[in-house]
């Protein structure tokens, strides 16, 4: 059996979410035109999760893609926090005092983020007053350091970052007295989530990333034709430098466990994490907080089970690695996703199925005979395959959703196979995972022509 | 690499035909063209200067030239022929719809046949006959209908079924076909070759041709065309004629008074392919699959195909700089739904090898006929343009014509459906013109069903009741950018099942438009006629009366309050117009006359009418909305609203006066209908309109009112034999041979157009008679149903065609009218038309091919009137207009 078109559509358009930045007086101010985003599950429940929000006290847009694993605990604590962090590592001494007041005497706070969410993208109601003191201790540890200096983006993503997977380190370790946010907190820090974060103000965009997660930029060439400049590295067995620093950290002896069969001591994929804590508590720490844990806790045989050859913990951070671009006006978009769609599909084409679905077919190359040889037949089938990729364009009102039903259903010529994509989304269930992973992705539009009068200003 | 082989497409035989062409005109330059741009000097003046230099301006060169006109230029900005028709297919076709266009086109192909014996300049003729293929039933049905009309008119042509086709054409798939039309004497031709053999004759006769001159504007002085302004020089000239084709447009603002000429261009794409592996023949015919939306010639061993797609590309709205023609891209993914067609049709040519895809600009009108005549404005300011992409098929019989026009004051045929003056400047706005050929190119194609209405472009000129009548269902139509109702949709009805009702056979309007009929009979209607055109003319003195006297045939001396039926003819007695004129005073007339006769009857009586002061004439269409109450208890109404007596004692028929109505006062009441039903039209202020339409449809309430539309009018006034112009009327018939000539006072004490011509059909008699059909064998729910243009035969000879018809609910009939000639058996000499003619034939109406057996009548039904009156008011009330 096969699933329809229209039931293949209300499968992969099911967690699409656009938004547009507004423009205001018709002059469109900001660099970023707006987003799409989507995310298609193969795990059940799915444990990618993403975010996007315009920070209010400060300039600039957020938005990041989260792969989680070994649940999804640690994805979702992130994906609503840590654009907080960030938020606040970014806002200057006036703003903080500010907002420490108004909590002190009771007032209303000034908001720090605009959130852009899906309707499936939830907060947890139980945890936020947790998460709020565990933000508000950050930024009076800010307001004493005050050091007077103006907010470096990289140092401020740098800081958030460590920051919060130190919170959530910590949350675990003291635990909480309410026994479903005590289980909460420790299912998020035994479990992992890579982060790959853009900070775009302006012509200046900052990619933090930690984990396999990727950013990777659309650029127009000059003869219209796209490519992809990639924005962020994995964190992987793949990565030398990453492999390096992983034995740099840790003694010589250990060199031939680190890093076995392609993941971290031989268990992990990312090298980089969030949560995770089982990479970077002291064996006796882990062994404490299970035993004094909940019995969920102390049943699980995977937070009980200690990493072979675990010497010299911590072997893993959550610090990104952060690269700073200046925008131009070919740089057309920015894409962000969760290593699902980086799997099944090369940079280059992801550049070019975006690029072409963004500037619509008229942008598509035109025909030309010119002196070549071409039969009725040839190019009758040639104007058939064209219509069909125009087709599925016309299908998408979303770059992500697109790109998605590409990489689920692109066949060996780079077109959708119908069949294929079909197929792949009626999988059951237990089935899913082993032919596919989560999809996250977030499609960042640039407005060029406010780039380009930026550029002149500089 | 495209624009190398455009030019090798006709260049080939222009090399060819080029020396022939120097040496001919020779004498007249007296250095090679190639060398010096312009080698003769333009003359300071000349009769006619034409504009353009491709099919249209050659032919009409040509045509002026053998009328024998020496005082001729024509100005080509470029090189001749070398616009839309240097890239135009070269089909010449005759399969038209429209009667003057097929006439035009088979008049094409005969000149055209012999060109190349008259000229010695190869024009490429090759007689291949087309083919136009039947995909659906319904497709079928109009190709019969074209083919009868083609087949008395003398043109071969047959109804063919699939297996024929394949023996005239070895690489149709017939597999999907239902039937075909074969014309076999179908042409093609080089078209820039046939432009410069008609180039070539003109010469010879002595008409002058400078290339590579442009026209800046046209000074216009008084009305009339003064000269021409180019970028070589000034020409003064009597006559201008402008064939910039898709230039046209632009050329007509560029002077101080623009004249409007209502086209805009469209991308036309076809293919060109190498010639296949066995090289086509060049005598296998051409292909045309209106289903598919292509043609197919054969062309140089390979094929030639192109076609109408459904998403046209419209070009040069903001005019000529927007882009240079050679410039123009071949759009192969545009061009897809046409190649899917062409390799549908002929599977067989997958492995032909492609030349090119031509993209060539087409210009095409708001109602897909060709624009001709004189400007409404400009006196001498002539058009011929916007050819809707047939410009080959239409070239020899359209220049003919205008040169007639030129030379004679008219063609020698009814050109009224072409005629510049039906449009004015409503039709010239750049948006309208964008959004209504992308409506038209598609249609070329599209299955063209009795009554269908454009849907872009509307809504433009409305009456104030519009919301009203729109919110109780009713169903548009329009008429010179007029919104006119055609039926009232009843509650409850399925309103999208009516508005898709396309058929040839019973429309499922039918019981609708029967019962606002029933109404109007029996009851009271109401219909809003708001659009007829309207003009006030007065005078201080008798100058208004005397002048009017003169321009119309019924006697306008008649006292205050009457209302006089009369046509406005011209020196032939043929209707120019048909109209209602009320005295309102002494020295003051209202005028009412068909809605599209807004700007042609203005330039006629503006041209005629003495250049004086104290002779006011004023368009007040605009000023007033007209609602007509038929039937019997529209007495009743208006007498409740007024509280005045309405009855036929105190306000006999064809009698206007200023009443109130309601609230409203100065409403100007008269006593006529266009259907001879009792009635009463009320021409009302058009701030009052809202207001005394709800008092009407209060007041009529008791009296069983309702909306009624065009519909119910058409079929009330066709089973009356009541003729109407523009449909029935037109400048080529005489009130003599429509049972008019009551209407006619020759003997009215002075002198009036058309009078001598008569005179003379008094005494010698008419050679057509007007006629009313009734259908006898004819199932009007099975049948197909007769639209206009049917041919009618006598005794089994063809004698005519009908005009108009409509299923009359009273009789239970479908009545036709028409016209009845008398050809001489052995001749085909026109013959008078006697009364015994008519009366003693056994008649039959060709529907599609099929014939039915018709009752003659010359006079209508008595019977149906239902106020008894003296036969003389019968004939007097004998008169209809739309």
């Amino acid at each position: 059996f096969y699933l329809t078109p229209s039931q293949v559509n209300s499968i992969l358009k099911a967690n699409e979410y656009s938004f547009k930045v507004p423009e205001f007086d018709g002059k469109n101010v900001s660099s970023v035109l707006g987003f799409d985003s989507n995310q298609l599950p193969a795990n059940a429940p799915i444990e990618d999760r993403r975010s996007a929000a315009t920070c209010l006290q400060t300039r600039g847009m957020l938005l990041g893609v989260f792969d989680g694993h070994a649940g999804c605990a640690c994805a979702q604590a992130v994906s609503e926090r840590l654009f907080y962090y960030i938020a606040v590592s970014l806002l200057p001494h006036e703003t903080l005092l500010e907002i420490e007041n108004a909590v002190e005497s009771g007032r209303a706070l000034l908001p720090i983020l605009q959130w852009h969410k899906h309707p499936n993208d939830y907060f947890s109601k139980e945890a936020s007053k947790l998460y709020f003191n565990s933000l508000r201790t950050y930024w009076q540890e800010l307001i004493d350091l005050n050091s007077g200096e103006t907010t470096d983006v990289r140092e401020a993503l740098i800081n958030a970052f460590k920051r919060l997977d130190n919170d959530i380190s910590l949350e675990a370790q003291v635990g909480d007295p309410n026994s479903f946010l005590n289980y909460l907190v420790l299912r998020v820090a035994f479990s992992g989530a890579t982060a790959c974060v853009a900070h775009v103000d302006g012509v200046d965009l900052h990619i933090a990333n930690t984990g396999d997660s990727r950013a990777m930029l659309g650029v127009q060439e000059e003869d219209g034709s796209w490519s992809a400049v990639n924005l962020s590295y994995d964190h992987n067995a793949q990565n030398e430098h990453e492999v390096e620093r992983v034995k740099m950290e840790h003694p010589k002896s250990e060199e031939k466990s680190l890093v076995k069969q392609d993941r971290l001591l031989g268990l992990l994929m990312p090298f980089r994490a969030f949560g995770d804590v089982k990479f970077k508590w002291s064996i006796e720490l882990q062994k404490r907080v299970v035993e004094s844990g909940p019995d969920q806790l102390n049943d699980n045989e995977y937070t009980k089970f200690i990493p072979p050859n675990y010497h010299t913990p911590p072997y893993l951070t959550a610090e990104p690695e952060v690269i700073h671009h200046k925008l131009r006006p070919q740089d057309k978009f920015l894409v962000l996703a969760t290593d699902g769609l980086w799997e099944t599909m090369h940079r280059q084409d992801v550049a070019r199925i975006v690029g072409e679905y963004l500037t619509g077919v008229h942008h598509q190359q035109p025909i030309a005979v010119g002196g070549y040889k071409v039969t009725l037949g040839q190019m009758h089938g040639l104007l058939t395959e064209r219509r069909a990729r125009i087709s599925s364009v016309f299908e998408d009102q979303n770059a992500a959703t697109h790109l998605i039903r590409h990489a689920v259903g692109n066949n060996e010529f780079g077109t959708v196979d119908h069949e294929r994509l079909s197929k792949m989304l009626s999988l059951p269930e237990e089935l899913a995972r082993m032919y596919r992973d989560d999809i996250t992705i977030i499609v960042v539009q640039f407005n060029s022509h406010v780039i380009g009068t930026y550029q002149n200003e500089e | 690499a495209a624009r190398m082989f455009l030019r090798l497409l006709s260049d080939i035989q222009w090399r060819a035909a080029h020396p022939k062409w120097r040496r001919m005109t020779s004498s007249q330059r007296s250095t090679s063209t190639t060398a010096e741009p312009h080698p003769v000097s333009l003359p300071a003046q000349a009769q006619v200067v034409i504009c353009g230099g491709g099919i249209m301006g050659t032919s009409v060169a040509y045509h002026l030239s053998k009328m024998g006109l020496k005082d001729i230029v024509l100005l080509e900005q470029g090189r001749l022929a070398a616009g839309t028709t240097r890239f135009c297919a070269g089909i010449v076709s005759t399969a038209r719809p429209v009667s003057v266009e097929l006439k035009m086109a088979h008049y094409s192909n005969k000149l055209y046949q012999q060109l190349e014996q008259e000229t010695g300049v190869q024009t490429g003729y090759m007689k291949t006959g087309s083919i136009s293929l039947a995909q659906t039933q319904d497709r079928l049905i109009s190709l019969k209908r074209i083919a009868s009309s083609l087949n008395v008119m003398g043109i071969p042509c047959e109804i063919i079924s699939p297996k024929k086709v394949l023996q005239l054409h070895p690489l149709i798939n017939i597999h999907d076909l239902v039937g075909a039309m074969y014309v076999p004497e179908d042409a093609l031709v080089s078209s820039a070759n046939v432009s410069l053999a008609l180039a070539t004759a003109a010469s010879r006769n002595g008409a002058q041709i400078h290339e590579r001159t442009t026209v800046s504007h046209v000074t216009i002085q008084k009305g009339r065309v003064t000269g021409v302004e180019t970028d070589r020089g000034r020409i003064q000239c009597e006559f201008f004629v402008n064939c910039a084709g898709q230039w046209a447009y632009e050329l007509g603002h560029s002077g101080e008074e623009p004249v409007h000429i209502p086209l805009h261009a469209c991308e036309h794409f076809y293919l060109l392919t190498h010639p296949l592996k066995e090289p086509l023949s060049s005598s296998l015919p051409t292909i045309v699959d209106p289903d598919g939306r292509i043609y197919i010639r054969n062309w140089q061993g390979g094929i030639l195909s192109g076609g109408f797609e459904k998403n046209p590309k419209p070009l040069f709205t903001e005019g000529r700089n927007q882009l240079e023609i050679a410039n123009l891209q071949e759009d192969w993914d545009h061009f897809g739904p046409l190649l899917d067609a062409l390799l549908r049709r002929m599977p067989g040519l997958e492995a032909l090898q492609i030349m090119q895809l031509v993209n060539c600009p087409e210009s095409f009108t708001p109602d897909m006929r060709c624009i001709m005549g004189e400007s409404p404005t400009a006196r001498g300011y002539f058009v011929l343009a916007g050819m809707n992409s047939a410009g080959i098929s239409y070239g020899g019989g359209a220049g003919k014509y205008l040169a007639e026009w030129i030379v004679y004051g008219y063609p020698s045929e009814n050109v009224w459906p072409l005629d510049l003056k039906r449009f004015g400047t409503l039709q010239s706005s750049r948006t309208f013109l964008r959004h209504r050929v992308m409506e038209v190119m598609p249609l070329m194609c599209d299955l063209k069903v009795p009554r269908w209405d454009f849907q872009t472009g509307r809504q433009l000129r409305t009456s104030p009741l519009y919301d009203r009548l729109d919110a109780q269902g009713a169903r548009w139509m329009e008429k010179h950018g007029f919104e006119r109702v055609k039926y009232f949709v009843p509650p409850g009805s399925d309103l999208l099942d009516l508005d898709h009702s396309k058929t040839f056979y019973k429309p499922d309007w039918f019981d609708i438009v029967g019962s606002e009929v029933k109404c109007c009979k029996e009851a009271v209607c109401v219909i809003d006629m708001s659009s007829f055109t309207k003009f006030e003319i007065s005078s201080t003195g008798d100058q208004a009366l005397e002048s009017l006297q003169y321009l119309f045939s019924n006697d306008l001396d008649v006292p205050v309050g009457h209302v006089v039926h009369t046509g406005m003819l011209n020196e032939k007695g043929g209707y120019e117009n048909d109209c209602s004129i009320a005295r309102l005073s002494k020295r003051s007339f209202f005028m009412i006359s068909p809605t599209d006769q807004q700007v042609h009857c203005w330039a006629w009586l503006k041209n005629r009418l003495p250049d004086d002061s104290n002779l006011v004439m004023e368009d007040v269409t605009w000023k007033y909305t007209a609602l007509n109450l038929i039937g019997p208890r529209a007495v009743d109404v208006l007498s409740e609203l007024s509280y005045a007596p309405m009855t036929a004692e105190h306000f006999p028929s064809l009698f206007c006066k200023e009443m109130s109505v309601g609230y409203a006062n100065g409403i100007r009441v008269m006593s006529i209908t266009h259907t001879g039903e009792p009635g009463f039209v009320l021409y009302i202020p058009i701030e009052y309109a809202l207001h005394v339409y709800n008092e009407v449809m209060n007041m009529g309430q008791k009296y069983g009112i309702r909306n009624a539309g065009y519909y119910a009018l058409r079929s009330l006034r066709i089973e009356k034999f009541f003729a109407f112009w523009g449909q029935d009327l037109d400048a080529f018939t005489t009130p003599m041979e429509c049972g008019r000539e009551f209407q006619v006072k020759l003997d009215k004490g002075m002198q009036f157009l058309g009078q001598e011509a008569l005179w003379e059909q008094k005494q010698n008699g008419v050679y057509k008679r007007f006629t009313m059909f009734i259908l006898e064998d004819h199932d009007t729910d099975m049948d197909l149903w007769p639209w206009w243009g049917e041919p009618i035969f006598r005794n089994g000879r063809y004698v005519g065609k009908t005009t108009s018809s409509a299923y009359s609910y009273t009789l239970e009939r479908h009545v036709c009218l028409g016209f009845v000639h008398h050809f001489d058996e052995k001749t085909g000499e026109e013959l008078v038309v006697t009364t015994d003619f008519i009366n003693q034939g056994e008649y039959e109406i060709d529907i599609a091919g099929q014939r039915f057996q018709a009752k003659a009548k010359l006079y209508p039904f008595s019977s149906l009137f239902t106020q008894r009156r003296r036969k003389d008011e019968v004939e007097l009330s004998g008169y209809q207009r739309e």
